[in-house]
């Protein structure tokens, strides 16, 4: 047992574990690795956390957050930041509300300054329309493009820091949202837009047929097409150009400024999406919806590997932030801990994947200190 | 002869199992100046980072007055009395001179966190008069030019008492006074017994500078020995491990008559003046000027990066207007810029990345709008780093901030010729890069030419411009101020034209402006 062959085979496995743990640490995928460990860890201490519902609730809770998540992508790849996202979420969900709605408590509503102009007792100018649903959510999407485009173009045109523009949008839009509503919310949406949001809830897809699936297929396209533009195509290129070396890509010909307000778009279209989603389940316009996905929506994106600083992020990276972050958030809870207790751990958890990248990165840069040393 | 300050002795390095450095073993005398050549990628930088406490070595050591040294730190090196003046300057440029002179420790009033306001001052003033420059300790130095932020920098080293100073690439972005005032400040350094190591691609000056020379080549020292055994052929013999017949490439093919570019009376206030002339199908066209006159801004005006106030710049014949860059490509120009980490490469992005930048446009799909010929664009960028030759282990992940010089730049050259420009104009083709690649750089200009593209190559080198171009501007003060023919090549009358600007009078009667 004492040989010396039992030692080197001893240093063989020492090393293959060295490669395994490497290789895993190095992967693409290392944090869909480490949300699959964290699921099995758990599940064995919390049984439930496996059961048909909760995994139900799980990706319910995904996609809506994917969305928001992709959105914030585009922008981060460009090298900016979008704070704007959860006032764009809220003051759709508003006007698209407003919009649509049926009816309008006179109580509450008739200090508003649209009432008797675009509003009144029998609810939107769409209200009680066949096509109100429809209507409403275009209205939705097209307000939350329009408010991303004008940040790209702050941010573009007149070299605002990105930072500045989408705070400044966040406390206009949400302050406006809440303006506009007297901060009560907008009810009696019609039937089929809160079929939206409502189909997939509580519902497991693979036993209830194709109308609980049809959400997913939509978010799954969304995904996809996100996909196909980073990917594969030329404005896909441009983006990350524009994220690694603004200036370099000005001088090769990209056109950098419609490329940041195509990013910008892009987030703002999400946000409205994702409120599209979350409006239809609450069955409601909420002037202060998502008033605290913000940093959901960007720890999500940082787990991911998304850079802060521009240049670098992928659709498979949203999703596995997202994922991990969700299944985080929903077995805290699963453990009745009190909402505090679980920030708490909610920030160690981020921390410890904070440590675990650096880690990655500095084994990707073979502990070399800097660049230079190696090429020189 | 005294006892050696500095010895290296079978100092070895290596990294993701590549030798950068073996059994490197040097001496060096204090108070002599020590020249370090060698290509790109020889291990001059990884010896002086070693020896500056950036990175480790794997074998060897270092010795200091005899005694034995490891610095793991660049901090425990400038406390060893080792300075390291880098080739990109680490001063922070939003503080003054003064936080940058003591921003490792500033003099505190007595023994409280109060920073001695005063005393730093004073101190500074010493400091800085110890470099002969006179400017207020207060200027920030994102005020001061290359030249002064490289004092600044020097007088921080000797501040902190350094014995031994290192030198690298000091002079690429000095204007040719500056380096004088230089080369006088470092031989009173060695006058005043300190040691310098001095690394640089210009051979000339280490061949003025240096008492002693050390070859590097592929990590390895091949040749030591006092200045009078060297001359610059021996250096490159030395460095390139064969005899180089020629710098440039022989120019065969002879500029049309076809006009490919027409520049009439440009002028941007403060910037350039009037400035005129043709570039024709198959001509290399140099523009030389010293630093400062104009002739990188007027390669950005042509390409359209920066705005001018009057005059006209035609492309065949086109009148061009709301130029940017994006339409100066559509035209067909390519411009190679000189500031390949800022304005030329994605430095974190692979080479094939890189190439594809420009010609992506070019390699729509037609059944998906917008998205992108993968296979197209892929073989192209492959035939293209195939034939200029770029160095890569692998072009698809490899970052190119990894790659030498040579192989950067011939990145940046590959990403415009995908482009299919007919106008490149070249600002600076060969900064930085070694003799070796500076020769293929020279041969893919040349071929350019020969297949009838009309080349501006703008440059500070006057040898590489009377080397390899048809017809030569000068330019001095934003002004024109001489054109010259191949058969009238005369470095001493181009250069008397660059100064001209410089001087009360001109050196020669007429100004050279005539067509």
């Amino acid at each position: 047992m004492q040989s010396s062959g039992n030692v080197t085979s001893q240093t063989r496995i020492a090393r293959l574990k060295e490669v395994v743990i490497g290789r895993a640490l190095l992967s693409d995928s290392f944090v869909l690795y480490l949300s699959v460990a964290y699921f099995v860890v758990l599940w064995v201490f919390l049984p439930r956390l496996g059961s048909a519902r909760n995994l139900s609730n799980l990706s319910s809770n995904i996609w809506p957050l994917l969305v928001l998540v992709i959105g914030q992508m585009f922008v981060l790849i460009v090298g900016g930041i979008d704070l704007s996202q959860t006032s764009i979420m809220a003051i759709t969900s508003v006007c698209g509300a407003l919009m649509m709605t049926s009816g309008l408590d006179p109580e509450l509503f008739a200090a508003n300054p649209l009432w008797g102009v675009f509003i009144g007792e029998q609810g939107g100018p769409a209200g009680g329309s066949v096509a109100a649903a429809p209507v409403g959510i275009a209205f939705m999407l097209a307000i939350g493009t329009l408010i991303g485009s004008a940040n790209g173009l702050a941010v573009a045109r007149l070299k605002m820091p990105p930072f500045m523009v989408t705070l400044v949008s966040m406390f206009f839009f949400s302050g406006l949202a809440i303006f506009i509503t007297r901060s009560e919310n907008v009810r009696n949406l019609p039937d089929a837009f809160l079929a939206v949001g409502q189909n997939y809830l509580g519902r497991v897809p693979t036993a209830r047929g194709p109308v609980g699936l049809v959400p997913y297929s939509f978010f799954a396209a969304l995904a996809l097409a996100a996909w196909f533009v980073l990917a594969r195509t030329i404005l896909g290129r441009w983006l990350y150009a524009v994220g690694m070396n603004r200036r370099a890509a000005t001088v090769s010909g990209v056109p950098t400024d419609r490329v940041i307000v195509w990013a910008y778009a892009v987030s703002g279209f999400c946000a409205a999406l994702g409120s599209v989603l979350y409006s239809s389940r609450l069955g409601a316009g909420r002037p202060t919806l998502g008033e605290n996905v913000l940093l959901d929506i960007i720890g999500a994106a940082v787990i991911g590997g998304i850079s802060l600083f521009g240049g670098k992020g992928k659709v498979r990276w949203a999703f596995y932030g997202v994922l991990f972050f969700v299944l985080l958030d929903s077995s805290l809870y699963m453990l009745n801990l009190k909402f505090y207790t679980v920030n708490i751990v909610k920030g160690v958890v981020i921390l410890v994947a904070a440590l675990l990248d650096v880690l990655r990165n500095r084994i990707r840069l073979g502990w070399a200190p800097t660049g230079r040393a190696v090429t020189a | 002869m005294s006892e050696p300050i500095l010895q290296f002795e079978h100092v070895s390095k290596s990294f993701f199992g590549a030798m950068a450095l073996t059994d490197i073993t040097l001496a060096v005398r204090p108070g002599m100046v020590l020249g370090l050549v060698g290509e790109n990628g020889a291990g001059k930088s990884t010896l002086m980072n070693i020896l500056g406490g950036v990175i480790a070595s794997d074998e060897g050591q270092i010795r200091l007055e005899g005694r034995l040294y490891s610095a793991d730190s660049p901090a425990e090196a400038t406390r060893a009395g080792i300075a390291f003046i880098h080739q990109e300057l680490n001063l922070f440029s939003h503080l003054s001179i003064l936080d940058n002179l003591f921003i490792d420790g500033f003099p505190r009033i007595g023994r409280t966190p109060l920073i001695h306001r005063r005393e730093a001052v004073r101190r500074a003033k010493e400091a800085l008069a110890a470099v002969n420059l006179s400017i207020s300790p207060r200027t920030r130095v994102d005020r001061l030019t290359p030249g002064q932020k490289q004092l600044v920098e020097i007088a921080k080293a000797l501040h902190g008492g350094a014995q031994i100073i290192i030198f690298d690439e000091p002079t690429t972005s000095l204007t040719s006074r500056e380096t004088e005032r230089l080369f006088a400040l470092i031989e009173r350094l060695r006058r005043e017994g300190r040691t310098i190591l001095y690394i640089s691609h210009v051979l000339a000056d280490v061949l003025r500078l240096a008492d002693e020379i050390a070859v590097l080549r592929d990590g390895k020292v091949v040749r030591t020995g006092p200045r009078a055994e060297f001359d610059i052929d021996a250096m490159i013999a030395a460095m390139v491990g064969r005899q180089i017949d020629q710098l440039h490439p022989i120019r065969r093919g002879k500029p049309a008559d076809k006009v490919l570019m027409s520049v009439a009376g440009v002028t941007e206030p403060g910037i350039v003046k009037d400035i005129s002339f043709d570039l024709h199908e198959g001509e290399i066209l140099g523009l030389f000027g010293l630093m400062g006159s104009g002739r990188t801004e007027l390669g950005r005006i042509l390409f359209g990066l920066d705005p001018f106030r009057s005059g006209t710049i035609d492309m065949c014949g086109q009148p061009r207007r709301r130029r940017t860059a994006r339409r100066s490509i559509a035209a067909g120009m390519a411009f190679v810029t000189e500031d390949r980490r800022e304005e030329g490469l994605l430095m974190e992005a692979s080479v094939t990345e890189n190439m594809a930048l420009v010609a992506l446009p070019n390699c729509r799909r037609n059944r998906v709008p917008g998205s992108l010929d993968r296979l197209t664009l892929r073989r192209s960028v492959d035939e293209m780093i195939a034939s200029l030759k770029i160095k890569c282990v692998n072009p698809r992940t490899a970052a190119v901030k990894s790659l030498s010089g040579g192989n950067q730049q011939k990145t940046v050259i590959g990403k415009w010729l995908l482009g299919r420009p007919t106008v490149c104009i070249l600002d600076e083709p060969t900064r930085g890069i070694d003799v070796g690649a500076r020769y293929e750089v020279y041969s893919i200009i040349n071929d350019l030419a020969d297949r009838g593209n009309g080349l501006l190559c703008i440059s500070s080198e006057l040898e590489e411009l009377v080397g390899i171009c048809d017809s030569l501007l000068v330019m001095s003060k934003g002004r024109i101020c001489g054109r010259f023919r191949r058969d009238e090549f005369d470095k001493e009358r181009i250069l008397a034209a660059a100064f001209e600007g410089h001087l009360e009078r001109g050196p020669r009667g007429s100004s050279g402006a005539s067509n």
